[in-house]
C-alpha cells in the first residue's frame, strides 16, 4: 500500500500531516468527482457500515460545530476537470481516539451502505491506521 | 446434523430467481433506469442473483402506490391491520427453513442462528404487533363537566423505512410490524449488501398485504436511500445504520419537519464481577457463554459484547475459561447447522475487521486468540471469514472505542465496582451492556448506572417483543420491540368537545 498524495495539516497548531490517500483511492476520486463535482469525507462512527470514511458531495452533509478538519487533499487537475481540494472531517469527539494515529485512506471491493457516493462502483473506502511517532 | 444444499442446486430449500425487480403496488416492477446490480454472496463470494438498482423514479413509483394504498389502509381497522400481520406470520412460519437459508446465503451467517433466532423472533415479533394494536386504546380526560378531551391514536400516512444488513429480515419485520399495525403505508430500502432474502419474503408474503401498503426498493444508499429519507412525501424516516448516515438522515428530515428514529451502533461493555467464579456451577457456564457471545452473527451486532470487562480478582482463571470457550466455536459452511459462525457480509467489511485488528496491534493490544483471517478451503475460500478474537488492552485504545462490527472483543479488567462502572460508561456509545453477577443487588445498581438503553443482567443477546430496545448517547434515540413503538408511529389526534349550551362568553 503506497500512499501519493498527504493531506496538508489543518489542525491549529500541528505542522504534519495526518491523512493520506493511496493511488486507487485518487483515481477513484478524480472519476467520483467528474459524476458528481467537488466532495469531501466525513468519518463515520459505529454500526454496520460505520468506523468507515463516507465521501459526499460538498454541500450535502452539513458540518457543525462539533466537527474538526482533519486535513485537506489537493486534487491535481485531470484532463476534463481542474485542480481541487478534498476535506477530511472527523467528530470532534471521536477524534479523541484517533490523536495518536494517521490515516491512510484505501479503497477495496465492495459496497457500503449509507450515502457515499462510491458505493454504486462497486468500491467502498477504508481507514487504515498506522501510530504516529508520539 | 443437517446441511442444507446452496440455493439453487439439487435439494436446495430456496431457489433464487436470476434477478429481482422493486416491489410497488403489490406488483414486481422493473427500475425505472432498468439497470440491475449483482449480489454475491459472502459465503463463497460468488454472485447469485441480480437485484433491481433503484432511483429517484422508483422511490416516487412506491410513494405514489403507498400514497394510493393509504386512503384505505389508515383507515383499516385494528382487527383487519392484526389478521394481515398475523397471516404474514404464518406464512412465514410455514416457509421458516426456505427463509433461513435464504438470508444465510444472502448475509452469510450461520443457518443454525436463521432458523433458530432471526425468523422465529421476526414471525413472533408480527404477532406481538398483532396483538398490541387490538389492545390499544385512545383515552379521555373530562376537562370539566362540559369539556371533554378525547384523544385518538392516527396513522402518520406513509413512512419511509432503511434496513441494515446485518438481520435483513429481522431488522425488516421489527420495523415493518409497528409501521403496519399502527396503520401506516410503507416505502421501504433494503441495505444493499442483502437486498436478496427480503425479496424471497414478498415473493412469499406479498398477496396477504393489501397492494401499495408495503413497497419494497432496492438500490444504492445514494440512488435510492437518499431520495427515500429527503422525500417531503414521508411521514417519519427510520433508519439503523451508522452516526454519519444517521446524521445526514436527520438533516434531510429538518427540511421536511418529520420525526426520524435512529439506531446507530455501540460498543457495548460486558462486565463480570468477580463472583461469576464462586462456583463451578451452571451459572458460570452461562457466563462464559455470555463472554463468547460477541461471535454471534459473526459480530456484526449493534450490540456485540465488543467490550469485556474483567474483575481483576478473577482474571486469570476467567481469561482461561473464557479462551477455552471461544476455541469451542466452529466455523464452516455456513449451511451446516452445527457451524456456530459463518461469514463476515462483505469484502468490505472483512477487510474494515483486519484493519482494525491491526490497529488494535499496533496500539499494543495482545492477541490472546484468533486475530486473522480464516481459509474454510473449497468454495468457501473465496468466502469472508475471520476467527474469533480476544483481545486484552485497556480502554483508551481505539478497538476499545471504535465499532469494528466483527467477531473481536476487547478485553481489560477493572479494581472495583467504581473503577468498572467508570470503564463501562467511558464511549460514545450507549446501546448496550451486560451485568454479570451472582449479587443481585450489584447487578441491579450497574445495570442502572450503565449509560445503555439495554443492559441485559445475567443474559445477553435476547431479543424478545415487549422488551424495549434503543440506544442513549451516540447510539441513537427512539425505542424498538416494543407497543411504545406504536404510539412513534402515530399521531394523537385530540378533540376538544363543548357539551354546554352556553355561550364561552368573551363576545
Amino acid at each position: 500500500m503506497t500512499t501519493i498524495i498527504a493531506s496538508r495539516p489543518d489542525i491549529p497548531g500541528e505542522d504534519f500531516s495526518r491523512v493520506a490517500m493511496t493511488e486507487e483511492t485518487l483515481s477513484l476520486l478524480q472519476k467520483l468527482r467528474g459524476i458528481h463535482g467537488d466532495l469531501m469525507f466525513h468519518l463515520s462512527g459505529g454500526c454496520c457500515d460505520g468506523s468507515s470514511p463516507m465521501c459526499y458531495p460538498v454541500g450535502d452533509f452539513r458540518i457543525g460545530g462539533q466537527d474538526l478538519l482533519l486535513g485537506t487533499f489537493d486534487l491535481p487537475a485531470t484532463d476534463d476537470l481542474p485542480a481541487t481540494e478534498i476535506g477530511f472531517w472527523v467528530a470532534k469527539p471521536h477524534f479523541e481516539y484517533l490523536r495518536g494515529s494517521h490515516i491512510t485512506l484505501d479503497t477495496v471491493d465492495g459496497r457500503g451502505a449509507g450515502f457515499s457516493v462510491e458505493s454504486p462502483e462497486g468500491k467502498r473506502f477504508i481507514m487504515r491506521s498506522t501510530l504516529l511517532p508520539s | 446434523m443437517v446441511v442444507y444444499a446452496n440455493p439453487n442446486t439439487d435439494g436446495a430449500v430456496v431457489d433464487f430467481k436470476d434477478r429481482y425487480d422493486h416491489f410497488i403496488g403489490g406488483e414486481w416492477k422493473a427500475p425505472a433506469k432498468g439497470q440491475y446490480f449483482e449480489n454475491p454472496t459472502p459465503i463463497t463470494g460468488q454472485c447469485f442473483t441480480m437485484i433491481a438498482r433503484g432511483t429517484a423514479e422508483d422511490i416516487e413509483a412506491a410513494l405514489d402506490a403507498a400514497h394510493a394504498a393509504a386512503k384505505t389502509w389508515n383507515k383499516s381497522s385494528a382487527t383487519e391491520r392484526a389478521a394481515v400481520l398475523l397471516a404474514v406470520a404464518d406464512r412465514m412460519e410455514q416457509n421458516l427453513e426456505k427463509l433461513a437459508v435464504a438470508e444465510s446465503w444472502d448475509n452469510g451467517k450461520a443457518v443454525r442462528e436463521t432458523l433458530n433466532a432471526d425468523l422465529p423472533l421476526a414471525i413472533d415479533h408480527l404477532r406481538y404487533f398483532a396483538g398490541a394494536i387490538r389492545a390499544q386504546e385512545g383515552s379521555l380526560s373530562q376537562i370539566d363537566d362540559d369539556t371533554v378531551a378525547y384523544h385518538y391514536h392516527e396513522p402518520l400516512g406513509v413512512v419511509g423505512q432503511i434496513i441494515p444488513w446485518n438481520f435483513p429480515i429481522l431488522m425488516a419485520i421489527w420495523k415493518i410490524a409497528p409501521a403496519l399495525a399502527g396503520g401506516n403505508c410503507i416505502v421501504l430500502k433494503p441495505a444493499e449488501q442483502t437486498p436478496a432474502s427480503i425479496m424471497v419474503l414478498m415473493e412469499l408474503v406479498g398477496d396477504l398485504i393489501p397492494p401499495g401498503v408495503l413497497n419494497v426498493v432496492n438500490g444504492f444508499g445514494l440512488e435510492a436511500g437518499k431520495p427515500l429519507a429527503s422525500s417531503p412525501r414521508i411521514g417519519k424516516i427510520a433508519f439503523t445504520g451508522e452516526t454519519t448516515t444517521g446524521r445526514m438522515i436527520m438533516q434531510y428530515a429538518t427540511e421536511n419537519i418529520i420525526p426520524v428514529s435512529l439506531e446507530l451502533g455501540g460498543k457495548s461493555p460486558n462486565i463480570f464481577f468477580g463472583d461469576v467464579m464462586d462456583a463451578d456451577d451452571g451459572y458460570l457456564d452461562k457466563a462464559l457463554e455470555g463472554f463468547t457471545f460477541f461471535a454471534l452473527n459473526q459480530g456484526e451486532v449493534c450490540t456485540c459484547p465488543s467490550r469485556a470487562l474483567i474483575q481483576e480478582s478473577i482474571a486469570d482463571d476467567f481469561y482461561d475459561l473464557g479462551i477455552e470457550r471461544v476455541k469451542q466455536i466452529k466455523q464452516g459452511n455456513p449451511l451446516d447447522t452445527d457451524t456456530m459462525m459463518g461469514a463476515q457480509a462483505s469484502n468490505d467489511q472483512f477487510e474494515k475487521i483486519m484493519s482494525y485488528i491491526d490497529i488494535g496491534k499496533q496500539g499494543g493490544a495482545e492477541v490472546l486468540i484468533g486475530g486473522e483471517a480464516v481459509d474454510l478451503g473449497g468454495e468457501l475460500s473465496g468466502g469472508y471469514y475471520v476467527a474469533p478474537t480476544v483481545l486484552r488492552g485497556s480502554n483508551d485504545m481505539r478497538v476499545f472505542q471504535e465499532e469494528i462490527f466483527g467477531p473481536v472483543v476487547a478485553t481489560t479488567t477493572f479494581k472495583d465496582y467504581d473503577d468498572a462502572l467508570s470503564i463501562a460508561n467511558d464511549t460514545l456509545f450507549g446501546l448496550g451492556a451486560g451485568v454479570w453477577s451472582r449479587n443481585g443487588n450489584v447487578a441491579y445498581r450497574a445495570g442502572r448506572d450503565i449509560q445503555a438503553g439495554r443492559v441485559w443482567v445475567n443474559n445477553y443477546h435476547a431479543y424478545p417483543a415487549h422488551a424495549a430496545f434503543g440506544g442513549y448517547k451516540m447510539s441513537g434515540f427512539g425505542r424498538e420491540t416494543h407497543l411504545m413503538l406504536l404510539e412513534a408511529y402515530q399521531q394523537t389526534k385530540n378533540l376538544l368537545v363543548s357539551y354546554s349550551e352556553q355561550p364561552q362568553g368573551f363576545f
